[in-house]
């Protein structure tokens, strides 16, 4: 399937790359595999290329001098890169704790949407979600699925401190708070995992295109993951989905 | 080792930043002003991403535990070398126990000081620059050592004096690139951003700098899209942000500039009260 896109000079070094404005994996599919073409050239004056929902930044090593060729030359990859018909994806499974002494906002929620907390755990933990992108904090995954019965409206004033881990449903939208800090979202549980972890080469576990599924897991589980988690031993399910 | 006697206002430990992490959500970082950092580096002979002192508003009180060499570039703010004033843009030999100290801020915001070989504190991720999850320290405190070579283990052949510009620090005009979203104001609206001044709030800093001054417009969010330090973002209170060096890697306000390097660096050298102009260059 290939787009109408947009390319707009950003910076004096960055192009900015825009497919259709709407949140979509039909749409995301066709940003990374754009993306990973052009970092599948391994072109010399390209410093990295990173995406979002429905949008591509190319940034490059020095000012664009003739932005139009840098334009031409980005088209001629778009229309280059070889669309695959059969694909798999990566699904984690992520282990929460629902409980309450995490799931801060879980009674709150269940009165408002006159549904059980069991109920609600079930729909968060049913459903398989798409890693869009990675922003906002270093290690936030933007997460795409949400079960439209779950939306619930950020709080009006926000928590100065979530702490790290802190499983959250904001809008439309539902994550996990990678390190401790302020935020508006509810929280309805605790993950143990490290979602960033700066000492290593790949900071993160999950990239764009990945999927994430969340486990729900008892109280003195919970424990025993975190300290699997610190000493190292920690080892994160995951399979291979098709399509 | 240099120790830091007393904090200023803000003091951080900053190179270039962090390229090649935003993909995991980590942001730039680096000097606020590259060009003043830069220069610091290069009159000392180091290399251009070498660690500096950022100290914003007024600076720190700091003493060497070795004789090297330092180099104060950016805002002014009457540095001292024991009781001894010392210049900008040179070369400044300092002995085992001298102390510098800044006083009273005369222009500019930023000062920047760098040693010979720089500082080599904690790097994360190619970058020594701090930045909260990123590093242990998000800013320099009392008590602080920080390691650097000592003059003896370095060659180089002293620069002569730079003269700077002096529109770096006074010129209230900021290039500006029209941003994606720019074409969803009205004629009217664009045509105020570009005619009015617009006054730096106190509620600025290295993430983003702020305004007083409100647009009012109609524009809806975007769905979450990638921003840069430099992008000007409207919010839908009408406020407008400019994103600096730490800011989140992307965002969901309509995006409407987008600033050039130099500017950056030279709005970072303003302070808030002061009044600046936006000049479109395409």
């Amino acid at each position: 399937m290939s787009f109408e896109l947009t390319y707009h000079r950003f910076s004096e070094c960055s192009i900015l790359i825009e497919w259709p404005s709407e949140i979509d994996e039909k749409v995301l599919d066709d940003v990374l595999l754009f993306k990973n073409h052009i970092e599948s050239c391994s072109i010399k004056s390209i410093v990295q290329v990173n995406n979002a929902y429905n949008s591509i930044l190319v940034i490059y090593n020095v000012a664009i001098d003739n932005v139009n060729d840098k334009i031409l030359a980005l088209k001629a990859l778009y229309s280059e890169r070889v669309i695959k018909n059969k694909k798999t994806s990566k699904c984690w499974k992520v282990p929460v704790c629902y409980d309450g002494e995490f799931g801060l906002d879980l009674n709150e929620i269940s009165i408002q949407k006159n549904m059980s907390i069991s109920d609600i755990i079930t729909l968060h933990s049913d459903t398989i979600y798409t890693v869009f992108f990675i922003g906002f904090l270093p290690g936030f995954l933007y997460l795409g699925g949400l079960d439209k019965r779950l939306c619930f409206p950020r709080k009006k004033s926000p928590r100065l401190h979530i702490k790290k881990g802190a499983v959250a449903i904001g809008g439309e939208q539902t994550g996990i708070y990678p390190n401790a800090s302020p935020g508006g979202w509810n929280i309805i549980g605790n993950s143990p995992l490290e979602f960033f972890n700066v000492n290593n080469d790949v900071p993160c576990f999950a990239k764009a295109g990945d999927k994430i599924q969340f486990v729900s897991v008892s109280r003195s589980r919970y424990n025993s993951i975190l300290h699997e988690v610190i000493d190292g031993t920690y080892i994160l399910e995951s399979e291979v989905l098709d399509g | 080792m240099v120790e830091v006697l007393k904090t200023g206002f803000c003091d951080t430990i900053q190179d270039l930043g962090r390229i090649g992490y935003q993909a995991y959500g980590v942001p730039f970082s680096g000097a606020m002003d590259f060009y003043s950092a830069s220069l610091a580096n290069r009159i000392l002979g180091n290399d251009n991403n070498a660690a500096v002192i950022e100290s914003v508003m007024f600076g720190p009180k700091l003493r060497f535990s070795i004789a090297t060499e330092i180099c104060i570039t950016g805002a002014y703010m009457n540095p001292m070398l024991n009781s001894e004033v010392v210049k900008h843009n040179v070369p400044i030999s300092v002995e085992k126990g001298d102390v510098l100290q800044f006083g009273k801020l005369e222009y500019g915001f930023r000062v920047y000081v760098a040693v010979l070989g720089g500082f080599m504190t904690e790097e994360k991720m190619n970058s020594r620059s701090m930045y909260s999850a990123i590093t242990s320290k998000l800013k320099l405190s009392k008590g602080d050592t920080l390691e650097c070579l000592s003059k003896t283990s370095i060659n180089h052949k002293p620069l002569s004096s730079v003269k700077i510009n002096k529109k770096h620090f006074s010129h209230n005009e900021f290039e500006v690139f029209k941003g994606p979203e720019f074409n969803q104001l009205s004629k009217q609206q664009q045509d105020l951003l570009f005619d009015n001044t617009l006054t730096i709030s106190k509620d600025s800093n290295r993430m983003a700098y702020q305004f007083e001054d409100r647009i009012t417009h109609e524009l809806g969010g975007i769905i979450t899209s990638l921003v840069l330090p430099g992008t000007v973002q409207l919010t839908p209170s009408g406020q407008l942000l400019i994103l600096m060096r730490d800011c989140q890697t992307t965002g969901g306000y309509p995006r409407i500039l987008q600033l050039t390097e130099s500017s950056i660096n030279r709005l970072s050298q303003q302070i808030f009260g002061k009044k600046i102009r936006f000049k479109c260059i395409i």
